[in-house]
């Protein structure tokens, strides 16, 4: 599969009194077409911030956004607008992005105006097509944000980012809010449409079983950078980084069996702050192999085996 | 084992707008001493109210309509508001999901965990400053001889959520409830929470009620198990009963939409359709609209909640002897 996307020493700070919050610091990946990368990490490891600068909702400060072959950072006016129709964007909060003065129909044919697809008709003709994709039904059309349900204000949130035919959706914790038999459903149609349309996703999420089950690939985020990125059976059964065992380690399974857990296996501590950071590694501070060299030299991000990619003194 | 608390026909509806909601519908459970009681469902199912009834802690279009709460020989539900003051905080205390919204921002945390120990009078001044220091040494801060005098906003999520722990402790409870604690913790930081919560229960051999959406959590931690749908139980079981046999459509269906960590892909099996309206719940079974095994007696006539093995309960048309038949 051709490179869709390629990310180069990607940077975002943000000045916090005089300092920097680091949130996003150096960071390099590719995306194939049709590929899924999940991103996980805790809150404020810059999971966020970094699927936002990717589509410039959040301006950048260094580094390379190669989408089709452009760098969208050199990009600005029309032609960004024109590059931006083929990258969306699902939120985790489905109420608070959806324009509740609109109808549902209206919501998802806003995207179709802005960009000046099709006659009126075809757009209709297009927005019930959605409707039923996104397993909503037609007679919804004219109803509004609030008088559905979270997770039926989801479906139209993907509705509207499907309208315009993407090539690349970044999806931010887009189940996390819902309760549990809906994230099932969500899950389950977030995965029929990546396996219909050749989708590019980023898919952000706090949760590591979501992201075991839509992803091809998952890279590990700790405070503004990537720790370890693999394929994603490898990463699952062969996590090389600390901080990744740690993460799967953390994680509550179904006793099938019979067996329980009645203790989980904890990581010490939490995570510092982004603003002073440690000089060396930064997990030192709750790594429990921590050596000499992790306090004093940062580790390189580099590739231990083919695709899997860790940055440890350790490995 | 002794029973602490037994819950008979609870019923507490809110009045709306657009009609009564019947939040928690005639439910009956009971919690030994030192028991572990997860009860697991969907916002809206009741699983919070049903408890915080007990302690009248429930809005003010709320009421409770019928049943009794026999704690520790005495129903709080015919408690007058002085004798259920007494309880409040020293028999049984509550742990909530949000630490920042449920301590007090501007007072130190030390005379927070402090204040239900002077106002029950358990011990003296003194007595009480040692007691919050010792408590926060418990639960795990580091530092804590200086931190007990710092703020809530000084402490991050996790550090907050172990001085909720401290408070709910620090009067020695029968009974403490946990709703939703670890909610809205990251991964790393739940794992130490739990942990901290079943090294303290052996501590202080305390019975914990445990709220969650969590059904894999429940399964490991809980001791019982109770799943609510639509303000009614759907099944009540020992923990290992529950793992080996879960019975009711509902719970199966829970399990098989909650994706665990080494889920294969394509297994996911989510639960079609949304939970119902509390004010004018489906008619027969409330869970019918969603089951797939659902028949005409499931539409026309609600389970009776009823013991199918021993210490087993479930309310479900299709359960007959012990075993689930579709």
């Amino acid at each position: 599969m051709p490179e869709l996307l390629s990310v180069k020493n990607l940077r975002k700070y943000f000045p916090v009194k005089k300092k920097f919050l680091k949130a996003v610091d150096n960071v390099s990946f590719s995306l194939e077409q049709g590929e899924t990368l999940g991103l996980v990490g805790e809150s404020g490891s810059g999971k966020s911030t970094l699927g936002r600068s990717i589509l410039r909702l959040i301006e950048p400060d260094a580094g390379e956004i190669i989408f089709d072959g452009v760098d969208l950072r050199k990009l600005k006016g029309e032609e960004l607008r024109q590059k931006r129709r083929f990258m969306q964007i699902i939120f985790q909060d489905p109420l608070a992005s959806l324009n509740p003065m609109m109808t549902i129909g209206q919501n998802i044919e806003d995207p179709l105006i802005i960009h000046n697809i099709g006659t009126r008709e075809e757009r209709r003709r297009a927005v019930e097509e959605l409707l039923d994709i996104v397993g909503l039904g037609r007679e919804v059309i004219d109803a509004f944000p609030y008088e559905f349900s979270g997770g039926q204000q989801q479906r139209v949130g993907i509705a509207r980012a499907l309208a315009l035919n993407p090539k690349f959706i970044v999806a931010d914790e887009p189940v996390s809010s819902l309760d549990v038999s809906i994230q099932a459903q969500i899950v389950s149609l977030l995965y029929e449409l990546k396996r219909r349309f050749k989708i590019s996703y980023l898919f952000i999420s706090h949760d590591l079983a979501v992201v075991r089950y839509l992803s091809d690939k998952v890279a590990v985020m700790y405070l503004g950078t990537i720790v370890e990125m693999a394929p994603k059976e490898e990463l699952y059964t062969n996590p090389l980084h600390p901080y990744t065992r740690a993460l799967l380690a953390s994680v509550p399974k179904m006793p099938r069996d019979g067996e329980r857990q009645r203790r989980f296996s904890a990581l010490k501590g939490e995570v510092p702050s982004p603003i002073d950071l440690p000089q060396g590694c930064r997990f030192q501070s709750r790594c429990e192999y921590v050596m000499e060299t992790c306090r004093k030299q940062e580790p390189a991000f580099r590739e231990v085996s083919p695709g899997h990619f860790v940055a440890c003194h350790l490995v | 084992m002794a029973e602490l608390l037994i819950v008979n026909n609870l019923k507490t509806y809110f009045d709306r707008y657009d009609g009564v909601v019947k939040a928690v519908d005639g439910i009956s459970y009971k919690v030994n001493y030192g028991e572990t009681l997860a009860i697991v469902g969907e916002s809206g199912s009741g699983k919070t109210v049903s408890v915080l009834s007990l302690l009248r802690l429930i809005k003010r279009n709320g009421r409770i309509v019928d049943g009794e709460a026999i704690f520790d020989g005495k129903d709080l539900l015919k408690l007058n508001k002085e004798e259920l003051r007494q309880v409040r905080g020293k028999d049984i205390s509550i742990v909530f999901q949000d630490p920042m919204t449920s301590l007090n921002p501007i007072m130190r945390v030390g005379i927070q965990i402090m204040e239900p120990i002077l106002w029950h009078r358990v011990m003296s001044d003194k007595e009480a400053r040692e007691r919050a220091i010792e408590l926060l040494r418990l639960v795990g801060i580091p530092e804590y001889k200086t931190r007990v005098w710092d703020y809530p906003f000084q402490f991050s999520g996790g550090m907050r959520q172990r001085v909720m722990i401290a408070m709910a402790l620090a009067c020695n409870p029968k009974l403490v409830i946990a709703d939703e604690p670890t909610t809205a913790l990251d991964v790393t930081v739940r794992a130490q929470i739990l942990n901290l919560l079943s090294d303290m229960k052996e501590e202080f051999k305390t019975s914990v009620i445990f709220i969650t959406h969590d059904i894999t959590l429940a399964m490991n931690f809980a001791d019982t198990i109770m799943v609510m749908y639509a303000g009614k139980i759907a099944e009540y079981a020992s923990a290992e009963k529950f793992i080996r046999n879960p019975l009711h459509p509902y719970s199966q269906g829970l399990i098989s939409s909650t994706l665990d960590i080494n889920a294969k892909e394509g297994t996911l099996r989510p639960i079609p359709g949304n939970p119902p309206s509390l004010v004018n719940p489906p008619s027969g079974c409330r869970f019918h609209p969603r089951c797939s095994y659902a028949q005409d007696i499931c539409r026309e006539v609600e389970p009776e909640y009823k013991e199918v093995e021993d210490g087993h309960f479930v309310a479900c048309h299709l359960v007959k002897g012990g075993k689930f038949n579709a």
